[in-house]
């Protein structure tokens, strides 16, 4: 590098660099806050759903399926499982009640969760509301 | 080794070796069971597997991080650590609550494990990495609170240097990020938001700090370049790894319902990203051809050019690869972001904590460098785990190309589990790939036991180059 450009330029730029960048961030953020309620679907957010939630965290679901695309790539997206089943909270349901608990012999196999009625409305719920999240047209078809 | 308290990395980094070994045997598991589907079902389900497989990492490379601060910051702060007593406790309790949390993985259902924990006061669970069960983070917070306390104490007190400061500042960042782990909306855009506060501000943030401070330490001391020089490209590193890593997070705000200008800001901010990774390759590379004197380790100064390398290739240009929106509209949750989240862990993370773990453990043994015959099995250990990462990277890559075409691109889009299935032979290759890094993590533990004939105690200047 050449002498020209000295150690406290190389500082200045990292000081007044990551400051803007940071303020930037920030206000970023605030307008995302203010623009969410027109994509997040937040308007859907009923206790049914919120309990969904919280049994998709506490069974830690994101450990093998995906959820917009984050989470672990072993099991299908659940973003768009909704639409994916037909818009049906009930078929989500089956499925998740028709788990073999042994498995599938040299197969993947979701467990056997033995959730009741009222743990698979929620879930299903929480999966209808992600559904309607405007995701830009994510993902590209309904295979997710 | 100058300073006496500069032996307690010794327990931090013996810790994380052998915290990497179990990441990597869950690793060769987690892959098993991509190809065998009821392996070890319902024992050890994939979910299990995976979350001990990243939680691990997570845990080993903080304790390598913790390890490199106390070898380094003595040196550069020119006196002792403010507290080795401290530095103790603190070892055994992150250990003791880290073994706690990965057994219980393992020996309880995690809704079970949910349930004793009190998730439902403060519900933080079940959420990628941040599996923890709320108590452990709080267990996290506090160790890394009371660790940054005994480093910002030693640093504030001592001389201060570029590279202890920038430390410092990475450290911090770390503590004050990971507090956004107990923020978990009701609106799952709002905890997809601040979720991301932790996991992309650590490592394409706060981490690149700390990556940055460690490999001009080495640096430093393996080539013996003058401080100005080395500190001048360490600022300029940080610069470029905040100025696009910071509204790069974008690039994670594509598609989980974040309004539509995140697509412009996450796509020319994270295409930038790769500049710092770049910057460190040749900063690696410049440093070690302007050296002024021969270090005998060279396996130290192998580990610091592989960082500069691999990180480029792992974080930088796999990250690229997919981190356009356009592109990212196809590639996002497939095996694309696999390939890429495995080589610029290793590259960046694991490389640089075995970098200085390299260059510290024989001065903390008491010699300079290890034997050759030593470093010799030390380097042949560089080559196989980085060449099977890169293997296990292109052949999950490749996974992931006939994955985005099957599922997504084609006209008659395949469903997931009959796509999964026709990936098999990418995911077999990956799996004895993921086998020989095993092997190379072992010949890299044998390293540390072979003997040989001891070197010089000191380094030999060189003369000096020629000046340009």
């Amino acid at each position: 590098m050449k002498e020209a450009f000295t150690k406290s330029m190389a500082r200045n730029i990292y000081y007044g660099g990551s400051l803007f960048f940071v303020l930037l961030f920030l206000g970023l953020t605030m307008d995302t806050h203010r623009k969410l309620p027109k994509t997040d679907n937040s308007g859907a957010i009923t206790e049914q759903v919120s309990h969904g939630k919280r049994l998709w965290e506490e069974n830690n679901c994101i450990g093998c399926h995906t959820l917009l695309g984050e989470g672990a790539y072993f099991a299908p997206e659940l973003g768009n499982v909704y639409s994916r089943y037909g818009n049906s909270t009930e078929a989500i349901k089956a499925f998740i009640k028709s788990r073999p608990p042994g498995g599938i012999p040299g197969r993947r196999s979701m467990p056997q969760f033995n959730f009741t009625e009222e743990e698979l409305d929620a879930i299903a719920e929480f999966l209808k509301y992600t559904d309607g999240i405007d995701t830009q047209d994510w993902p590209p078809n309904i295979q997710g | 080794m100058k300073y006496q308290s500069q032996a307690v990395a010794k327990l931090y980094f013996i810790a994380a070796i052998g915290l990497f070994v179990g990441q990597i045997l869950f690793g060769v598991i987690l892959g098993l069971q991509y190809v065998i589907g009821d392996f070890l079902f319902p024992t050890i389900p994939f979910n299990v597997a995976r979350m001990v497989h990243t939680n691990l990492l997570i845990v080993w490379l903080l304790f390598g991080f913790m390890g490199a601060s106390y070898y380094l910051v003595p040196e550069e702060s020119q006196r002792e650590i403010h507290s080795v007593k401290l530095a103790k406790w603190l070892f055994w309790i992150f250990l003791g609550a880290g073994a706690l949390i990965i057994l219980s993985y393992l020996l309880i259902p995690y809704a079970r494990l949910a349930e004793l924990t009190g998730n439902s006061f403060l519900p933080t669970m079940g959420r990628e990495f941040l599996e923890q069960p709320t108590i452990g983070k709080i267990g996290i917070a506090v160790v890394c609170t009371g660790f940054l306390y005994n480093i910002a104490v030693t640093v504030l007190s001592g001389r201060k240097t570029v590279i202890n400061m920038v430390l410092l500042t990475g450290l911090l960042g770390l503590v004050v990020l990971w507090l956004f782990s107990f923020v978990n909306p009701e609106n799952l855009v709002l905890d997809k938001y601040y979720w991301w506060w932790v996991v992309h501000l650590w490592v394409e943030g706060v981490w690149e700090l700390i990556l940055g401070s460690l490999l001009a330490f080495v640096l430093i001391k393996t080539t013996g370049v003058d401080r100005e020089v080395i500190e001048k490209w360490l600022y300029l590193i940080i610069a470029m790894a905040l100025i696009t890593g910071i509204i790069g997070t974008g690039h994670h705000y594509f598609w989980i319902g974040t309004p539509h200008y995140w697509l412009w800001f996450g796509s020319v901010f994270s295409a930038l990203e790769p500049i710092p990774f770049f910057m460190m390759t040749l900063f690696a590379f410049n440093m070690v051809n302007k050296r002024r004197r021969d270090h005998p380790n060279k396996a130290a100064t192998l580990w610091a050019l592989g960082t500069g390398v691999m990180a480029f290739l792992g974080a930088g240009v796999w990250g690229f690869l997919h981190t356009l929106a356009p592109v990212n509209y196809y590639t996002h949750g497939t095996q694309i972001t696999a390939a890429h989240g495995h080589m610029a862990f290793y590259g960046a993370y694991v490389m640089v904590v075995l970098c200085i773990i390299s260059y510290a453990m024989p001065k903390m043994r008491g010699r300079v460098a290890n034997s050759n015959k030593a470093q010799v099995v030390e380097m042949w250990s560089f080559w196989m785990m980085t060449v099977s990462m890169v293997f296990i990277t292109l052949f999950l890559t490749a996974a992931g190309i006939l994955q985005v075409y099957l599922q997504r691109m084609s006209d008659a889009p395949l469903p997931f589990m009959v796509v999964q299935e026709k990936m098999e032979f990418f995911y077999w290759m990956r799996e004895v790939a993921g086998v020989v890094f095993l092997i190379g993590l072992i010949v890299y533990l044998v390293s540390f036991f072979v003997k040989g004939e001891e070197l010089p105690a000191v380094a030999t200047e060189m003369k000096a180059p020629a000046v340009d």
